[in-house]
């Protein structure tokens, strides 16, 4: 069972590696795409942190703001 | 109707969706995996380089529909003056590249047991490289006119020709001599293939549709951020 399923009667070479690219592209993309998001995130909270207390007041009256900061503690 | 279609709306969704989309994504795939390398049969001619199917044929048709889906969003939005449009357009267009190369990468690896080749100037396979330079260019307009409203106009030129090519990649096996088998798979028609083929190919697919809208929506909340990061530093 598990020769069956590992060398696949000789096309296992190919069916795996098929396989594989395919789950190590989808993790690639999902990598980069996450790291994007934290990087443009920090980006944000760091900016925000600039702010004196009217703008930051002003900024977090802004729904989209205020949903970016909503999982920060403390701010 | 286009209210709903503002990024106000929508982010309040879109920033809590990924972790359930992302669950949902590791339950299809976890199933999809089993059924197409574990428990569906092998071909009586193929044997088990048939497998290969199961990524490659969802991954072609996830990478065709966001293109078509693309087309649909940059004319729409230019038309009636969408901006957001063309935002969801954009979020949805690194998955639909990540798809075409594994399409053609896998047709590749699968062309050699069946055909004896990694690769033939088919058709089909032809039609997919070039929508996969579509895409490539659809990526780079907006990288080079990012701070620029031209990236409407060229983004919008650039899938109205590229969606050329769509009907081009569906036909091209009832068109051409190929090398590529005729569709298996008819929506109008009886389908060729078994059923103990066809539910893991459909587990798959949705797999991959759930892994490009987890995409999309990590994507799309990146660019609103950095839309609203500007935002802050006009304040």
């Amino acid at each position: 069972m598990t020769n069956e399923i590992l060398f696949m009667n000789g096309y296992g070479l190919y069916v795996w590696s098929a396989f594989v690219f395919t789950l190590l592209s989808l993790l690639s993309l999902y990598a980069i795409v996450k790291s994007q998001y934290n990087k443009e995130k920090s980006k944000f909270i760091a900016k925000f942190g600039t702010l004196n207390s009217e703008r930051a007041a002003f900024a977090k009256s802004q729904s989209i703001n205020k949903e970016i900061l909503s999982n920060i503690p403390n701010i | 109707m286009f209210e709903y279609f503002k990024p106000n709306k929508i982010f309040s969704i879109t920033s809590k969706a990924p972790k359930y989309v992302l669950f949902l994504f590791i339950v299809t795939l976890t199933v999809g995996l089993s059924e197409a390398l574990i428990f569906s049969p092998e071909d009586y001619k193929q044997s088990h380089s048939v497998r290969i199917m199961y990524v490659h044929v969802p991954a072609a048709w996830i990478s065709l529909g966001i293109f078509s889906t693309l087309t649909f969003l940059s004319i729409t939005g230019y038309i009636f003056k969408i901006i957001n449009f063309f935002l969801i357009a954009k979020s949805l267009a690194p998955s639909g590249l990540v798809f075409n190369i594994v399409a053609l990468v896998t047709g590749s690896i699968w062309g050699k047991p069946t055909w004896g080749t990694w690769w033939a100037w088919d058709a089909r396979i032809t039609s997919m490289l070039i929508l996969a330079l579509f895409y490539i260019m659809y990526i780079v307009a907006w990288r080079i006119y990012e701070k620029n409203n031209k990236a409407f106009q060229i983004t919008s030129i650039i899938t109205i020709l590229g969606i050329v090519n769509v009907p081009i990649i569906k036909y091209s096996v009832d068109w051409w001599n190929t090398l590529h088998q005729p569709a298996s798979i008819n929506i109008l028609s009886k389908s060729t293939i078994h059923v103990s083929m066809l539910f893991p190919l459909l587990i798959m697919t949705a797999a991959f549709a759930l892994f490009s809208l987890l995409i999309f929506l990590m994507k799309y909340n990146t660019e609103l951020i950095k839309i609203k990061n500007k935002g802050l530093d006009r304040l």
